[in-house]
């Protein structure tokens, strides 16, 4: 009989044991001193448009955060300079204590530990579900490196894990193309989980799931906080209020209010910012 | 049938095409080789002229090979492969003319054998690593690429024209007598050419289709339909690109050095950015990203090319032109999409 996603879910989540994709990779990052993020006054602007205004921002590690905020509040602009795909105009942006992301680029900060995922569910639609995960699996980058590999015995068992983890086992061989929507989003989320990164960076992982998939993915979330660190940008309300411990509201490029879930959205502030939103009853309606 | 099943014959027809592909290069060149060894008055004798054509259209092969590998697996579309094509052949020029009379002191150290042949790898190898360490850095991509690519052949086509250049000028290369100490006139010098031709196109088919099985291969298709994804799982995609790019480079430069001795000359009308882009033409007709539609694609265009401007010189442009967009409109997985329709459409009916 096969098991329901609940417990497949607390299969994998088991507290005595600790799974390898989960651990941390020999990472050099530097957590003692405090947060795994830290983002000091950092700006950004297009053609004189201020995407990011003076932002700071402090993720602890093993912290889940969910960012929430209206349209071009900044909060994909903000996951582009954390990544290395946007320089800022002024500014810091550190990971643990060591490593200044502001001196690296894409692959750098990826193979650092910090994963990314879009928006819009961006998998290889021309490979199948295990090739996109072996694409994503930790190991030697290099050309040549990456020429001569080959998928090794434990690789196998850690594609055949994740794909137990994220509910594709019986999608193995088919083309990333023809997922469902859910599917492609949960396939994204599994090659993140694949590159073992400290830090994850998750952009609206619930747009277009369905209502089942979303509490999955919250259980999800909830799960790998604590491992890793999560920061979570979403409009969907109700799952914000599923997994937030600490939620950060950005409005204009900026910090407009931080704290729990009940305490930002009692904000007068946030309230005024949300008005007129699609969002507003949203809030309204969880408050 | 499931998709889960579809996808795994396509991996068999991968490897079915791989197979029927090789049978058919070898069986073919046997046979052009046997039937140029029937005696002369035999109905089904090739005469060198003839074998010698065939080893030119191989050539054409390996170089269409060496386009789909880039812009089949990587989205790049090159459209200047024909000035890699070009130093190869003026490589193989140089040591050609260098045997009896080199057109400047420096080259009488392209006399020897094993510095041309160098030469033929290395010259398209390191434009195409200075050229795509400089495009691939900067993130030029896209139609930018495909235009500065054109830039460079055109530009290097008026660089060879010059006398200045010790390369002949206008008139390029020619007047050719010995390749490693054979008269190049002789019959059994063309069958040689042919053979050395026809094994390049296979030893390339197995390199392109080893690379593109590989993980790198996947990395390759990746970046062609999601570079920024492949950014942020950690690959560094200029390097990926690169390093197929000068591979690339360099099979077509072998190309050219194999197409040199044939036709007699390398002038500097292979540099045109229109020979450039009918080989990415041959490509697209015969199917992107399946190596073997792009060898199909070359033989089956530059055979019609010889058929027609035999016949009506005038039209062959037209027809190509036509060609392309009938390809582009209705056929765009070119023939081999059409192949491989046909024969899934045949297993499901099965």
């Amino acid at each position: 009989m096969s098991m329901t996603n609940v417990e497949r879910l607390r299969e994998f989540a088991r507290p005595d044991r600790v799974f390898d994709f989960m651990a941390p990779a020999d990472s050099p990052v530097d957590v003692r001193h405090g947060p795994i993020l830290y983002l000091e006054d950092v700006s950004v602007s297009f053609d004189g448009f201020k995407a990011i205004d003076d932002l700071n921002l402090t993720i602890d590690d093993g912290e889940l955060r969910c960012i929430i905020g209206p349209n071009g509040a900044g909060k994909t602009t903000m996951m582009d300079i954390i990544t290395g795909k946007t320089r800022p105009d002024r500014g810091q942006a550190w990971f643990g204590s060591r490593h200044n992301l502001l001196q690296m680029d894409e692959p750098q900060i990826a193979n650092l530990g910090i994963g990314r995922k879009f928006q819009k569910p961006t998998v290889f639609e021309a490979l199948s579900v295990s090739a996109n995960l072996e694409l994503a699996m930790v190991g030697d980058r290099r050309v040549w490196k990456t020429l001569l590999a080959r998928l090794d015995h434990e690789g196998r068992e850690r594609i055949d894990e994740i794909m137990e983890t994220i509910g594709l086992s019986a999608e193995r061989d088919r083309l990333a193309g023809v997922l469902s929507h859910g599917q492609k989003q949960w396939l994204e989320i599994g090659m993140l989980l694949m590159q073992r990164p400290r830090l994850l960076l998750v952009d609206e992982p619930v747009a277009g799931m369905t209502e089942p998939e979303m509490h999955r993915t919250a259980e999800l979330m909830t799960r790998l906080a604590g491992q890793q660190s999560v920061v979570v940008v979403e409009h969907d309300m109700g799952f914000v209020r599923s997994i937030a411990r600490t939620v950060t509201v950005l409005d204009q490029g900026s910090v407009l209010a931080e704290g729990s879930m009940d305490e930002v959205a009692n904000d007068p502030r946030v309230i005024e910012v949300y008005l007129g939103g699609d969002e507003a009853s949203d809030v309204r309606e969880e408050t | 049938m499931s998709l889960a099943t579809m996808f795994k014959r396509n991996s068999l027809l991968d490897e079915r095409s791989t197979w029927i592909t090789s049978i058919v290069l070898i069986v073919g060149m046997l046979a052009v080789v046997v039937l140029h060894a029937l005696p002369p008055e035999h109905a089904w004798h090739l005469n060198g002229s003839v074998v010698t054509l065939l080893g030119k259209y191989l050539t054409y092969m390996l170089l269409a090979l060496a386009v789909d590998l880039i812009w089949g697996y990587l989205g790049i579309l090159s459209l200047g492969h024909g000035a890699f094509f070009a130093l190869g052949g003026y490589a193989m020029g140089l040591y050609l003319t260098a045997q009896q009379a080199p057109l400047a002191p420096w080259q009488t150290v392209m006399a020897h054998f094993p510095v041309a042949a160098l030469a033929m790898v290395l010259a398209p190898g390191l434009l195409a690593l200075v050229f795509g360490w400089l495009a691939f850095r900067s993130r030029v991509t896209g139609v930018y690429f495909s235009i500065i690519t054109q830039a460079l052949t055109f530009a290097l086509m008026l660089a060879f024209n010059r006398n200045e250049m010790d390369m002949g000028g206008s008139t390029g290369l020619t007047r050719f007598d010995e390749l490693l100490g054979f008269s190049l006139a002789s019959e059994s010098m063309s069958v040689a050419l042919f053979v050395a031709s026809g094994v390049a196109v296979l030893l390339a088919f197995w390199g392109c289709k080893a690379v593109t099985r590989s993980r790198l291969g996947r990395v390759c298709m990746a970046t062609r339909d999601a570079e920024a994804r492949v950014r942020f799982i950690g690959y560094r995609v200029e390097h990926v690109k690169l390093a197929v790019f000068v591979l690339s480079a360099m099979i077509a430069g072998i190309a050219g050095a194999l197409y040199v001795p044939q036709v007699g000359i390398i002038n500097p009308s292979t540099f045109a950015p229109l020979f450039s882009i009918e080989v990415v033409v041959w490509v697209a007709l015969g199917g992107r990203a399946t190596l073997y539609g792009a060898l199909l694609g070359a033989l089956v265009v530059n055979y019609l090319k010889t058929l027609l401007t035999g016949v009506m010189p005038d039209a062959w442009l037209f027809l190509l032109g036509g060609l392309f967009v009938v390809v582009t409109m209705f056929l765009p997985q070119g023939v081999a999409g059409v192949l491989a329709r046909l024969r899934r459409r045949r297993e499901v009916a099965a």
